[in-house]
C-alpha cells in the first residue's frame, strides 16, 4: 500500500489544527470504548479539536497505524505530534502532563480541572 | 481466538528486556486486560517509545487478536525481584 498520498493528507491535517483526534467512531458517537475516553478528556479540559472517523475511510484506517507506527485507534496529535492513544492520554491527564502540555503548546482549555 | 493472560505476559517478559510483567483480567471475559510492565529498558524513553517495546514484544497481535489490551508502562531505576 502506497502510504505517500495518506501520510500526506495525515500530515496536513495534523498541522493544520492543534489538537487532533483519530477515533473509531465520531467523537459525538464513539464507536469504542478508548475513543469515547480520550473524547471525555478533552471535552473536560474543554480543548477545541478536529475528529476524523477511521471507520468511515479505511486507507487513513491503516494510514494513520503506519505513520504513527502504533498498532490501534484512538490516537491523539497535538500541534502535529503524536501524544499517544487512550492509556497514555489518560495517564497524561491524571498526572496533570497532559494539560502543561497542552499549556506550553499555547491551547486553550476553557475549564482546566 | 483471544489470547490468555499467561500468553500476553510471556511475550512481553520475552520481548522487552528485565520486564515484570502483572496482567489484570479487567471483565473476566478473555478479552480486556491491563498489563502492567516495568522494566529498566524504559527508563529515558517517552511513554510512547515504552508502549512501542510492548506492541513489538507483542509481535503484531496489538490491534488484532489484542484490541482491548490496556498498557501501562512504568520505568523502574534498579531492577526488581
Amino acid at each position: 500500500m502506497d502510504n505517500k498520498i495518506v501520510f500526506d493528507r495525515i500530515r496536513n491535517d495534523i498541522n493544520m489544527n492543534d489538537v487532533v483526534l483519530y477515533l473509531k467512531g465520531s467523537a459525538v458517537f464513539p464507536q469504542c470504548g478508548f475513543s469515547a475516553a480520550v473524547v471525555q478528556v478533552f471535552n473536560h479540559l474543554g480543548v477545541a479539536y478536529k475528529d476524523f472517523n477511521v471507520m468511515e475511510d479505511n486507507e487513513l484506517r491503516e494510514g494513520i497505524k503506519a505513520f504513527a507506527d502504533w498498532p490501534t485507534l484512538p490516537q491523539v496529535y497535538v500541534k502535529g505530534e503524536f501524544i499517544g492513544g487512550c492509556d497514555i492520554t489518560r495517564e497524561m491527564f491524571a498526572s496533570g502532563e497532559l494539560q502543561a502540555l497542552l499549556q506550553e503548546k499555547g491551547i486553550k482549555m476553557s475549564n482546566a480541572a | 481466538m483471544a489470547m490468555d493472560a499467561q500468553d500476553i505476559a510471556r511475550m512481553i517478559r520475552e520481548g522487552v528486556p528485565g520486564a515484570v510483567v502483572e496482567i489484570e483480567d479487567l471483565r473476566g471475559d478473555g478479552e480486556h486486560y491491563a498489563a502492567y510492565v516495568r522494566s529498566a529498558a524504559f527508563v529515558g524513553k517517552s511513554r510512547v517509545q515504552q508502549h512501542q517495546m510492548v506492541f513489538a514484544a507483542l509481535k503484531g497481535k496489538m490491534g488484532t487478536e489484542l484490541h482491548a489490551l490496556a498498557v501501562h508502562t512504568i520505568p523502574v531505576t534498579e531492577q526488581e525481584g
